[in-house]
C-alpha cells in the first residue's frame, strides 16, 4: 500500500482561537452533592494545558482550527427553542418491544423513565439532577472513581461543567433483561454540551445499555463543542453489554474520555458506532482488574466529507488470566480521515493474558486517509497477544463480478462495503443497532 | 429467440491486441463450443462480451437481440439476459450467497419496475432451495460468504447456481470444467443441460474436449490468435481430441505471422 503525500502550502491563516470563554463562575461548586468534585475538576482543567500535536496522543489530531471562544453553555430550558429530538432516536433500537428505561438529556433539561419493576429491585437509571436529590450518596460515591479529571484537558472540562449526566446502577445479582437506553441530544450552533455517564453493575448483576449522542448538522460555519465522560464499573461476576452510538452533526467538535473497569470473572461487551462529528478524539480504556475478566471492544466508523475521527484505545491486562478482543472497522470517503491508535498493555505478572486487537480500514476515495497504529506493551512472559492493522481500497474485480450479475454499480459498492463491515455486525446483538449501522452505510454512500 | 451476434470484434488490453476480428453468432436453443490453445483470446472474448473495464473494444459490433451490447454496462448486459460463468470467480467477504442472489434478483425486478418492493424472503428461499437441489448443493451453502473459502468445485457450482437463478438468454461458460473432478463435472454439466433448452443459448469455452462429453455442442469453433479459424459440428472437437492443436498451429500460424 502506497501512501501518497501531497503538501500544499497556502496562505490561509489558522483561525486559531484565543481561549475558552468558560470561567470558574460557571462551575456549580455550590452543589451540595457534586460541588467539591466539580471545583477540583475545574482546577485540574486550569492546570492542564491545551493538547497540541506535540503531545503523543494528539499527534494526528490538530485542534488549532477550533474556535475556542465561540462556545457557550446553553441556559436552563434552552432546548425549548432548539430542534426537538427526532422520534426515530427514541424508538426502541433493540429487539425488545420497549426499553426497560430511557433517559433523554437535552440542552438545559431532561426526561426520564424507568420500568417500576426495575426501580423496585433497586435499579437506578436516571439523570444526575434527579440522582442528586434521590441518590446523593450513591452519586457521590461513584463519581470520579474510574475516570479522573486529570486524565486530560477535556476530561477535566467535562467533569467540571457537565451539569447533567446519566447514572445507571444495578444492585447485586439483579438481572436487567430489557435494554436501557439514553440519548444526549445536542442541537444548536456555538454551544458547549457536556455530559457524564456513570455505570455501576454490582457483583453478579447484568444489564444491557445503549447510549447515544446525536444532533442535527447546523450550517457550515457553525461550531459546537461536546466533551463527555463515561465511567463504567463491572464488578465481580457481573455482565454488561454497552452500545455507544455517536451521530453528531458535522459541525461538532467531539471529545470523550471513557474507561471501563472489569472485575473477577466479569464480562464487558462494548460496542462503538461513530458516524458523526467534525472532529472526534475519543479515549476508550479497558481495565481488566480481576482474574477471569473478559472485555470485547467492537468499533464501527464511517467518515465522509472532511470528517476527522480519532479513536485511541487501550486494553490493560492488570492481573493474570484476563482476555480482551478488539476489532475496529472503518470506511472512509471523500477527504475524511481516521486515526486508530491502540495499545495492549500487559502488566508485570499478568500471566496467561489473551489479548487481541485488529483495525481494518476501507478507503473509498483517493483523498481519504486512515492511520492505524497498533501497539503492544508486554511485561509478562506467558501471554498470547496478537494484533493486526490493514488499510485497503475497494477492489474493482468484486465490483465487476457483482455488476455482471445485474447489480448496478452503487448497489455493488454498497454490498462490498456492507460485507466489509459484516464481522462487526456479527458482534452486535441487536437487529435495531445493526439496522442503524446499515442505514448509516446507505446514507454515507449516497 | 435470443440472438448474440459478434462481428469483426477487435479487443486490446493495454494496447496489446488480443482479439483480431472475431465473428460469432449464437441463438437461443443452440450450444456452441469454442476451443483453442491457451493464449488465443478465449477468456478475453468472454470478459469483453460481459463488459470488463480492462478490455478496450477497438473495433467491431456486438448485437444482443438487436441492441448494441457494447453500449451497455456489465449490469445492463446481465439484465438484458447475458451471463458469464467465470473461470476464476472472486470472493466477496461478508456477503452471503443468499444476500447476493437476492440483490441480483431484485436488481432485475427493479430495472423492470422502479417501484418493485423486491422478492419476498419466503418466495426467494423457496426458489433458491429448488435451484440448490437441482445442483445437489447443501442448503447451508446459501449462508456462506460468496466464494470465500469455496473449493474449486464449489465455486463452479455456485456459478451454475447463479445461472439457474438469473435464467439468462445466453450463457457463456468460461473454462467451467477446470479444477473439477469427475463427479463435480457431472453435476455441473447436468445442471447446465437441465437449464439449456429453447429458451437459452450456451457458449462453452474450453481447452479440453472432456466437458463436451457431458454438454453436447451443436457447433464447435476453433479459436486461434484472436480469431475463429474453423467452425463445424461435434466432430471437430473429436478431431482436436485425437490430433491436438498442432495442425491448427501449422495451418494458421503462417497466416497470423
Amino acid at each position: 500500500m502506497t501512501n501518497k503525500k501531497v503538501v500544499i502550502k497556502t496562505g490561509r491563516k489558522v483561525a486559531s482561537a484565543k481561549a475558552f470563554n468558560f470561567t470558574a463562575e460557571m462551575v456549580d461548586s455550590a452543589n451540595p452533592v457534586l460541588g467539591s468534585y466539580r471545583a477540583e475538576a475545574w482546577s485540574a482543567f486550569e492546570q492542564t494545558p491545551m493538547p497540541t500535536i506535540q503531545d503523543e496522543a494528539w499527534r494526528r489530531t490538530d485542534l488549532r482550527e477550533m474556535p475556542l471562544d465561540r462556545f457557550r453553555i446553553p441556559e436552563a430550558g434552552a432546548h425549548n427553542d432548539l430542534p426537538p429530538v427526532p422520534d426515530e432516536l427514541l424508538k426502541p433500537i433493540v429487539d425488545a418491544d420497549a426499553h426497560g428505561g430511557q433517559v433523554t438529556l437535552l440542552p438545559g433539561g431532561s426526561e426520564i423513565s424507568l420500568d417500576p419493576e426495575l426501580a423496585a429491585k433497586g435499579v437506578v437509571f436516571t439523570d444526575f439532577k434527579t440522582a442528586e436529590k434521590e441518590h446523593p450518596e450513591l452519586l457521590q460515591k461513584l463519581i470520579g472513581n474510574i475516570v479522573r479529571a486529570e486524565d486530560g484537558k477535556f476530561a477535566a472540562l467535562a467533569a467540571a461543567l457537565s451539569q447533567n449526566g446519566v447514572l445507571l446502577y444495578v444492585p447485586r445479582n439483579v438481572q436487567v433483561e430489557a435494554p436501557l437506553h439514553s440519548v444526549l441530544w445536542g442541537p444548536g450552533a456555538d454551544l458547549a454540551h457536556f455530559s457524564h455517564v456513570i455505570v455501576q453493575i454490582e457483583a453478579g448483576a447484568s444489564a444491557t445499555y445503549v447510549h447515544e449522542v446525536a444532533s442535527p448538522t447546523e450550517s457550515l460555519d457553525a461550531h459546537t463543542l461536546y466533551a463527555g465522560l463515561v465511567e463504567i464499573n463491572v464488578a465481580d461476576g457481573a455482565n454488561l453489554r454497552f452500545v455507544e452510538l455517536q451521530s453528531w452533526g458535522d459541525h461538532v467538535w467531539n471529545f470523550s474520555h471513557e474507561r471501563a473497569s472489569v472485575g473477577r470473572d466479569a464480562n464487558l461487551d462494548w460496542i462503538f458506532g461513530a458516524i458523526g462529528s467534525r472532529l472526534t478524539k475519543n479515549f476508550s480504556d479497558l481495565d481488566l482488574i480481576g482474574r477471569g475478566a473478559e472485555g470485547r471492544m467492537s468499533g464501527f466508523y464511517f467518515a465522509d466529507g472532511t470528517q476527522h475521527l480519532d479513536h485511541d484505545t487501550q486494553q490493560n491486562h492488570l492481573v493474570p488470566n484476563t482476555s480482551s478482543d478488539l476489532l475496529f472497522k472503518g470506511a472512509l470517503k471523500d477527504k475524511s480521515r481516521s486515526v486508530w491508535q491502540g495499545m495492549i498493555h500487559v502488566a508485570p505478572g499478568a500471566q496467561k493474558t489473551d489479548g487481541y486487537q485488529a483495525n481494518r480500514n476501507l478507503i473509498l476515495s483517493e483523498e481519504a486517509r486512515a492511520d492505524s497504529i497498533p501497539g503492544l506493551e508486554i511485561s509478562a512472559d506467558d501471554v498470547r497477544c496478537t494484533h493486526g492493522a490493514t488499510i485497503g481500497k475497494i477492489d474493482p474485480e468484486p465490483l465487476f463480478y457483482l455488476r455482471s450479475r445485474g447489480i448496478p454499480q452503487e448497489d455493488a459498492e454498497r454490498l462490498v462495503v456492507e460485507g466489509f463491515f459484516d464481522p462487526i455486525m456479527q458482534r452486535i446483538p441487536f437487529e435495531g443497532v445493526r439496522k442503524r449501522f446499515q442505514q448509516a452505510i446507505k446514507d454515507k454512500l449516497d | 429467440m435470443a440472438n448474440l451476434s459478434v462481428k469483426n470484434l477487435h479487443v486490446s488490453i493495454e494496447e496489446n491486441e488480443i482479439l483480431k476480428g472475431l465473428d460469432l453468432e449464437i441463438k437461443g436453443g443452440e450450444i456452441h463450443a469454442i476451443m483453442g490453445p491457451n493464449g488465443t483470446g478465449k477468456s478475453t472474448l468472454a470478459y469483453s462480451l460481459m463488459g470488463h473495464p480492462a478490455y478496450d473494444i477497438v473495433d467491431g459490433q456486438v448485437l444482443f437481440d438487436g441492441e448494441d451490447l457494447l453500449e451497455m454496462g456489465p449490469d445492463e448486459r446481465s439484465r438484458a439476459g447475458l451471463f458469464l460463468a467465470f473461470q476464476y470467480p472472486v470472493s466477496i467477504p461478508g456477503v452471503t450467497v443468499a444476500n447476493f442472489l437476492r440483490t441480483a434478483v431484485n436488481a432485475r425486478r427493479r430495472a423492470e419496475n422502479p417501484d418493485d418492493k423486491g422478492i419476498s424472503i419466503l418466495e426467494f428461499r423457496k426458489m433458491l432451495k429448488e435451484k440448490m437441489d437441482l445442483l445437489k448443493m447443501d442448503h447451508a451453502f446459501a449462508g456462506r460468504y460468496l466464494n470465500e473459502g469455496f473449493s474449486g468445485g464449489e465455486k463452479k457450482r455456485a456459478e451454475i447456481l447463479q445461472m439457474a437463478t438469473l435464467q439468462p438468454k445466453i450463457a457463456i461458460l468460461d473454462e467451467t470444467d477446470s479444477g473439477l473432478d469427475i463427479d463435480a463435472l457431472r453435476i455441473v454439466s447436468d445442471g447446465v443441460n437441465a437449464l439449456a433448452g429453447p429458451e437459452m443459448g450456451v457458449l462453452v469455452i474450453t481447452h479440453y474436449q472432456r466437458l463436451l462429453n457431458y454438454i453436447k455442442p451443436d457447433y464447435v469453433h476453433i479459436m486461434f490468435d484472436g480469431r475463429i479459424v474453423e467452425s463445424g459440428g461435434p466432430e471437430l472437437a473429436l478431431k482436436l481430441e485425437e490430433e491436438g492443436y498442432d495442425w491448427i498451429r501449422e495451418k494458421y500460424e503462417a497466416v497470423a505471422a
